[in-house]
């Protein structure tokens, strides 16, 4: 083990290959569903895919026996970014936006990525939040960057083209979905890999891990930047379909709904996180439809029975790796 | 010289109110090793109690002194009624799991009080302010205070000093120090630990009902006031170390007096103090101020 | 292995029927006689919910029952809007813009509805606009007070049947000048977010505009919902003011009223609040007299005597056996105009139920009587309604048992609102160019 060169693509081709058809398969089928949905359900979805990418982060730093309460400063980073980029340098193409959310919210990350790495469970937690609350401060207060009202956005465009009417919706669930599915894959081979074995180990023992010579330290840092990355590119897809940001997207109440996902789906499936943010919010906007005066109580209620009943997430439903 | 008295009288009033809210919470963490993020919602559950018990006193026309008495008695009843109630239900299934996924059950927890709150009480504001009167003014120098802001901070003491003697001088208080050093080897020697659990639950339910209990005079108690107080508790019990009674004074104290000195010096920066400290005590002191020597386990 | 990708597969295939099949479902809309669906956006819960959220859907509720009967009084008096009975949805507001841009779509897409008047907070308001615009759906902005919406944006489906939050702190400027207020050094406590923030400048502008001499002193802004004012209230206190200016409101407001009464705050400083009439039924005897106070406009106890004002004032007092707020009387003014504008719509199309355009055309630039006064939508292109307003100055009475306010001084809305062509910052900037009819 002390040897080990990284290969990221340790996994057999054949099951490599097959989860990658099975991903693509997934994405057609969604985008031809898609065209026939009615347009709150398509953008529905949209958002839970933005957020999924934020938990798919959080599965990444979790597998290591980690959770981060902080990850809707990541999201916020990604989000302004991709509003900034496109309100002040003109900047309009969706694709170069998500990316560019993504690497802004990483670079954010990459000085408080080694102090990260020194803590553990529930300090490791409160640390992150206390980071995604002083951002929430500065957002708030920064006047140009619209204060606690936040600022809209125009329409981005794709590839050079203005986007029609009638189709933004669509092109933009489109999108989201394919950056969604890519980085999904991407995490998956990076979960299989011998870095992603690692991590898995130092959530059982991280003592041993270190004993055995795998930089523990460095492989959290990592997890925390590519997490990042994730949630960076998360906010600016959520942000420019929804058209508006601000500063809440940093309070902790936004971190733990993204926390909450992750539990949800599990940290052994990728695609159960996505099922798990469309489920949260499906059950918000029925609840919200169903119970205007308690909608509160309603989604506490279904958090406890799902915490109570799937305590491995949807993921365990379908996948078996084993307990750890 | 008059400036500084005053923000050390102000970062004073507010630590000590914030003592009292934040003792329950940092006991919680460390018996049950749960951050309970319900924790507001059981403060403002303490001050619709008391607001309805200081009614109630009012129209069975007892003494005005005995509206304290009557905040008091709220308080216990909210721990009697819910600690129990929420220890049982929900997280006793939940013990042993991480850690972070009791966090989220207690943030369900507080999902749903806050709706039952509403549906209980309504959404009408309640006043309590009877009791704010009691102690009449105080002046100092040109500033007038309330007596009772002082008088929150005798509670404070008063509050600290009972559970740290009940903690470290009687017999079930040695019993609750062996169970939050380690559970099992307690648990070994025979310590009923799930009634442990249910005592310092109940406990720190009943010292964030008697936060919210006496805070019920200074406000108007409606929907909503569960929330600025978490955030703040946090901070509190981050900064002094989970589990720490001493850690939650020098918490309540630190963010008491960097509050006040904010909003006397430089308002702006106000927003930001108190996840500003947080976040630097975190990073230097991981542990929080008073951290606890923890053997590792291999 | 093989018999794991089947499974696999299978079970991506379903979750993906499963949501189309979702989707499908709840597309279905119940076939029954035609109605007028309209959407209601305001808070049920959280901070703003006792307020402002729950008076307002209190005051649509009973309104649109009285409407559905036919029994306001003319021109309002068709039953629903243009025979058409009224359907209302209610939303609660609580949970974020971004959960507002969703509930929104939902609205217009799952739910069918015509109209959707909504949000208190500036934060949805500037969140929900372009999409219902992009929508090409009718929204009406009953509430929110930041004047960023038809300043910084044009629309063509949005509208705004309130005015926005410049005239509150101008008027209260105004009012301090003609009653003569002492007013060489002021303090201002506001929270901090934007309506604060908002509020603060606006009164500070104003007072260099009508008080050139008078010094600023303390600035303070604590969180919104602190609930806790202690520390703040010595700042105040510590810095002796003549005048001491709080957009405060709600929750937060009452507490601030009862933990700086007891020290003296009200006794040594005029205190002025922009907004604060909704917390007057409820504090009673604590609020201290003399106090100059605002509604956003000619509320409450303020509100204008008229047969309509009448009117509405029974039906809302009958009722909750509270005396209507500003909240409510925002919320009628907004569904009285819109009833006008869908029923001027179905005279000029024939007497169908009109669609988003002919909303848009009937409602720009119309103008109607509302308890409050006249509403005029004339700014914003039409889209942005002014109106007049009022401030006066608080007295417990203590045979009604209530706080009464006397002193009223009423202000035209050209008095204390921008022209079409200026941006409120810059109007009061320059020192209000073109204001008329100012007492």
């Amino acid at each position: 083990m002390a040897a080990t060169t990284s290969t990221p693509l340790a996994p057999a081709p054949a099951s490599l290959q097959r989860t990658i058809f099975l991903g693509l398969g997934a994405f057609a089928v969604l985008c031809i569903a898609g065209w026939f949905m009615p347009k709150w359900f398509t953008f529905l979805l949209t958002m839970a895919a933005a957020n999924g990418l934020v938990s798919l982060g959080i599965v990444g730093l979790m597998r290591g026996g980690l959770v981060p309460f902080g990850q809707g400063m990541m999201f916020a980073v990604g989000g302004y970014s991709a509003a900034l980029l496109a309100n002040k340098l003109g900047v309009t193409d969706a694709l170069v936006l998500a990316l560019a959310g993504g690497l802004i919210a990483m670079l954010v990350s990459l000085p408080f990525a080694p102090l990260l790495s020194r803590y553990r469970g529930i300090f490791f937690a409160m640390l992150t939040l206390a980071l995604s609350m002083v951002t929430y401060g500065l957002l708030m207060k920064l006047e140009w960057l619209g204060g606690s009202d936040g600022f809209n956005l125009s329409r981005p465009t794709l590839l050079g083209m203005k986007l029609p009417d009638a189709t933004s919706g669509y092109v933009m669930y489109v999108l989201t979905l394919f950056v969604a599915t890519v980085l999904a894959l991407i995490a998956r081979m990076v979960f299989d890999s011998t870095r992603g074995l690692m991590t898995l180990a130092m959530r059982d023992n991280e003592l041993r891990v270190e004993y055995l010579g795998g930089p523990v330290r460095q492989a959290i840092a990592l997890n925390f930047v590519l997490a990042a990355f994730a949630g960076g590119t998360g906010g600016a897809l959520g942000v420019m379909s929804l058209g508006h940001v601000e500063p809440s997207f940093s309070f902790w109440t936004t971190s733990g709904e993204f926390v909450f996902v992750a539990i949800l789906g599990g940290w052994q499936s990728v695609s159960a996180v996505f099922v798990a943010s469309m489920v949260l919010e499906v059950v918000r906007s029925f609840s919200g439809s169903y119970f205007p005066n308690s909608w509160q109580l309603a989604l506490g209620l279904f958090l406890l029975v799902i915490i109570r009943f799937l305590p491995n997430g949807i993921g365990s439903l379908w996948s078996h790796k084993g307990h750890s | 010289m008059a400036a500084a008295l005053t923000i050390l009288i102000d970062g004073l009033t507010y630590a000590s109110w914030l003592f009292i809210v934040a003792l329950g919470l940092t006991l919680v963490f460390g018996v049950l090793k749960i951050l309970n993020m319900a924790h507001g919602s059981f403060y403002a559950i303490g001050a619709y109690m008391a607001a309805s018990f200081v009614s109630w006193g009012a129209a069975l026309k007892w003494a005005p002194g005995f509206t304290l008495v009557a905040m008091l008695l709220a308080a216990v009843a909210v721990a009697v009624i819910l600690a129990p109630l929420t220890e049982r239900s929900l997280l006793r299934s939940f013990y042993g799991r991480d850690e972070v996924l009791l966090v989220l059950v207690t943030y369900a927890m507080f999902l749903i009080l806050e709706d039952a709150t509403k549906l209980i009480w309504g959404a009408t504001p309640f006043y309590v302010s009877e009791p704010y009167a009691l102690f009449g003014n105080i002046d100092i120098g040109t500033q007038s205070y309330v007596g009772y802001d002082f008088a929150m901070f005798g509670l404070a003491v008063l509050v600290g000093l009972a559970v740290w003697w009940g903690l470290n001088r009687t017999r079930q208080g040695k019993i609750v120090l062996a169970v939050i050093h380690s559970p099992e080897v307690a648990s070994s020697m025979g310590v009923n630990v799930s009634k442990v659990y249910m005592l310092a639950f109940t406990i720190g339910v009943f010292l964030a009902a008697l936060g919210g209990a006496f805070t019920a005079p200074m406000i108007s108690v409606q929907p909503g006031i569960s929330v600025g107080v978490i955030i703040v508790s946090f901070a509190v019990v981050i900064i002094g170390g989970l589990g720490s009674i001493e850690g939650a004074a020098i918490g309540a104290l630190t963010v008491g007096l960097a509050r006040s000195m904010a909003v006397h010096l430089a308002p702006v920066a106000e927003l930001f103090s108190v996840y500003l400290v947080m976040a630097v005590v975190l990073a230097f002191r991981p542990e929080g101020l008073f951290q606890r020597i923890q053997a590792r386990k291999i | 292995m093989k018999q794991n990708v089947w499974i696999q597969t299978g079970r991506h295939i379903l979750a993906s029927t499963a949501v189309t099949a979702v989707a499908a479902l709840s597309g279905t809309s119940a076939q029954a006689q035609e109605t007028f669906k309209v959407g209601i956006v305001s808070f049920l819960s959280g901070q703003a919910a006792d307020s402002f959220g729950i008076p307002a859907v209190n005051g649509a509720k009973v309104l649109v029952e009285a409407f559905n009967k036919g029994a306001a009084p003319a021109p309002y008096n068709k039953v629903g809007f243009g025979g058409l009975k009224i359907e209302p949805i209610y939303v609660d507001e609580n949970g974020g813009a971004t959960k507002q841009v969703q509930e929104l779509r939902n609205l217009y897409d799952r739910d069918k509805v015509d109209v959707v008047v909504g949000y208190v907070g500036s934060g949805d308001c500037l969140a929900v606009a372009p999409v219902a615009e992009e929508m090409k759906k009718f929204l009406i902005l009953y509430d929110c007070g930041t004047p960023r919406i038809f300043e910084d944006g044009k629309y063509n489906y949005v509208f705004r049947t309130a005015s926005h939050a410049t005239m509150d702190n101008v008027a209260l400027a105004r009012y301090m000048k003609a009653k003569n207020v002492k007013t060489e050094t002021f303090n201002m406590i506001n929270q901090d977010y934007a309506w604060g923030i908002d509020s603060k400048k606006d009164f500070a502008w104003s007072l260099e505009k009508l008080f050139p001499n008078a010094k600023a002193g303390e600035d303070q802004l604590p969180k919104f919902g602190a609930g806790q004012y202690g520390t703040e209230i010595s700042a105040l206190m510590g810095k002796q003011a003549d005048v001491t200016h709080s957009s405060l409101w709600g929750g937060d407001l009452q507490a601030f009223i009862l933990q700086a009464a007891p020290r003296g705050l009200f006794k040594r400083t005029q205190v002025v609040f922009s907004a604060a009439d909704h917390v007057l039924p409820g504090l009673g005897d604590k609020m201290p007299d003399g106090v100059i106070l605002g509604a956003r406009g000619a509320y409450g106890l303020m509100s204008p005597k008229s047969a309509l004002n009448d009117w509405w004032w029974d039906l809302y007092s009958k009722a909750y056996n509270v005396y209507p707020v500003q909240a409510p009387y925002r919320m009628v003014q907004s569904l009285l105009g819109l009833k006008l504008a869908v029923e001027k719509a179905m005279a000029a199309n024939g007497g169908k139920k009109p669609n988003a355009e002919q909303l848009a055309a009937a409602l720009a630039n119309s103008e109607w009587d509302s308890p409050a006064g006249k509403i005029r939508m004339a700014l914003g292109n039409g889209h942005q309604a002014m109106q007049e307003t009022a401030i006066g100055r608080t007295r417990y009475d203590a045979s009604k048992k209530m706080v009464v306010l006397d002193d009223i001084m009423r202000f035209p809305a050209e008095c204390v609102n921008p022209p079409a062509n200026m941006k409120s910052e810059d109007w009061i900037k320059a020192g209000f160019p073109g204001a008329k009819g100012c007492p």
